[in-house]
């Protein structure tokens, strides 16, 4: 009973996922990962561990570049989303990503938001006005830039952009939103404005987390899973990876004895 | 940017000196009480204050190491534990200033009975605490079971040695002050058995990061 609860519980599910980088490197070994409905996943481990590659698994972004290859599979609501009939776009919309640096598009901060809508077929001034106005709430920037829609996206601060940014994957709507280091390149107010928003996200969407920052993983996550050489090493509640790890090579990381 | 080998051996360090002024001070407590000897009661109380700055500095020490290092897995572990492990010993120290004031007002009147239950008190308490600090030292997580379940020994100890008191108070009202200060004493050490038991609690704490406090000695699986 406990096991099918679990289950139902899961937004994503990866199933021995193998990744091979221009068909030769083997970057993601074996790869079993449960994420949680509604929770937030942290991927941890040291650089060249794989969790940006796995993260990048979740939306196809490694399909960009040719000769890469995946093996295994990742089920999400029931399909398996590494197929090759599976629509790229759609599948973005549904699961965006948020990258390390902000990158807010050359236009206003309102087109910013209404373009993915208007991708959409969402055409309607009104209609369009609502759901800006809400993704911005949403992404707790509307107080800031409420005055100043048509300004240059550029012209908010690298804090802002990030949020911007989180704003305009929000519009669509999406289930899943992956963080890919999300405030390595902002301040520490800003990094903590992002954190704040990442846990009140969860109640929308299901988060994954990729950082280098081991304390925001324990600040903002439910689940972590750390990685080292392509493989995962140990996956488990937050709390119990931070405070008493099963595996003696999470311990090493996570105390910063590496080696 | 990991806690540094260094830094946790100079806590331990700490830990340990602490550790032994105050077993000295639940010695020597009792020994002033046994020899009658109130000179070496007011040096326990005296050095008191020797403990209590230990307290403060691992307090400190840990509080720093938490704040700049943000440990995490076995050495959030190990800090928060010295963190405790401090205020139960200086809790003990303090139990045996309390004994050693009891010595020095039992040393001015005539001696009730022989004192046989209570050095074995001391005895038993005192290789409670060495072995507790033993246990966190060399992260032994055996020994600190073996501590927890010295723990009845004492309070049996301690119970015998009240109805005894209870008896002669009974029947000779006018040992009642006396009697009553004796049965401090038991209780004194009996306390700092209980002491000793929480630092074997946290030792096991620290090294199977579970916490077993409150649990009976039997529900503790290893």
């Amino acid at each position: 009973m406990e096991v099918r609860k679990a289950m139902i519980g899961f937004e994503l599910e990866v199933k021995d996922l193998d990744f091979f980088y221009g068909g030769s490197v083997h970057a993601l070994k074996k790869i079993k990962l449960p994420v949680h409905k509604h929770d937030i996943t942290a991927l941890i481990g040291p650089s060249g561990c794989g969790k940006t590659t796995l993260l990048r698994c979740f939306n196809r972004m490694h399909d960009l570049y040719p000769g890469n290859r995946y093996e295994g599979e990742i089920i999400f609501e029931g399909t398996n989303i590494l197929k090759k009939e599976i629509d790229l776009i759609d599948l973005r919309s549904r699961i965006g990503m948020v990258f390390q640096k902000p990158t807010p598009f050359p236009m206003s901060i309102f087109d910013n938001i209404a373009y993915g809508l208007r991708l959409k077929g969402i055409k309607k001034r009104s209609e369009l006005s609502e759901l800006v106005e809400l993704a911005l709430r949403h992404a707790a920037l509307w107080e800031e830039v409420k005055d100043k829609l048509n300004a240059s996206a550029y012209a908010l601060s690298g804090g802002q952009q990030q949020r911007l940014v989180i704003a305009r994957a929000l519009a669509v709507e999406p289930e899943v939103l992956l963080f890919d280091e999300p405030s390595s390149s902002l301040d520490p107010i800003s990094t903590s404005k992002i954190e704040e928003l990442v846990v009140e996200l969860k109640k929308e969407v299901t988060i994954i987390i990729v950082t280098h920052n081991m304390q925001q993983a324990a600040r903002v996550s439910d689940w972590t899973g750390f990685l080292m050489l392509g493989e995962l090493i140990e996956f488990d509640r937050t709390d119990k990876i931070f405070t008493n790890p099963s595996q003696q090579l999470t311990e090493d990381y996570i105390t910063g004895r590496f080696g | 940017m990991p806690v540094r080998s260094e830094e946790l051996k100079c806590l331990k360090e700490m830990l340990l000196k602490m550790a032994a002024l105050v077993e000295l001070s639940i010695k020597d407590s009792i020994r002033s009480l046994v020899d009658r000897d109130s000179d070496l009661a007011r040096e326990v109380i005296e050095k008191d204050h020797t403990i209590n700055s230990f307290d403060v500095r691992i307090d400190e020490e840990c509080i720093k190491l938490l704040a700049l290092k943000q440990p995490m897995g076995k050495d959030l572990r190990f800090i928060t534990t010295a963190m405790k492990i401090t205020t139960d010993l200086e809790r003990i120290a303090d139990n045996s200033v309390n004994i050693a004031e009891r010595a020095i007002e039992l040393n001015e009147e005539p001696i009730l009975k022989p004192y046989i239950d209570i050095p074995r008190m001391r005895e038993i308490a005192q290789g409670m605490v060495r072995d507790a600090i033993d246990a966190f030292v060399n992260e032994d997580k055996r020994l600190a079971m073996d501590v927890i379940m010295r723990d009845d020994e004492v309070d049996d100890l301690n119970g015998m040695v009240l109805k005894e008191l209870m008896f002669i108070m009974t029947q000779d009202p006018a040992t009642v002050s006396r009697a009553m200060k004796v049965s401090y004493v038991s209780k004194y050490l009996e306390r700092i058995a209980d002491h000793a038991t929480n630092v074997a609690e946290m030792v096991i704490y620290m090294v199977e990061g579970k916490i077993v406090r409150h649990m009976l000695p039997e529900q503790i699986e290893l």
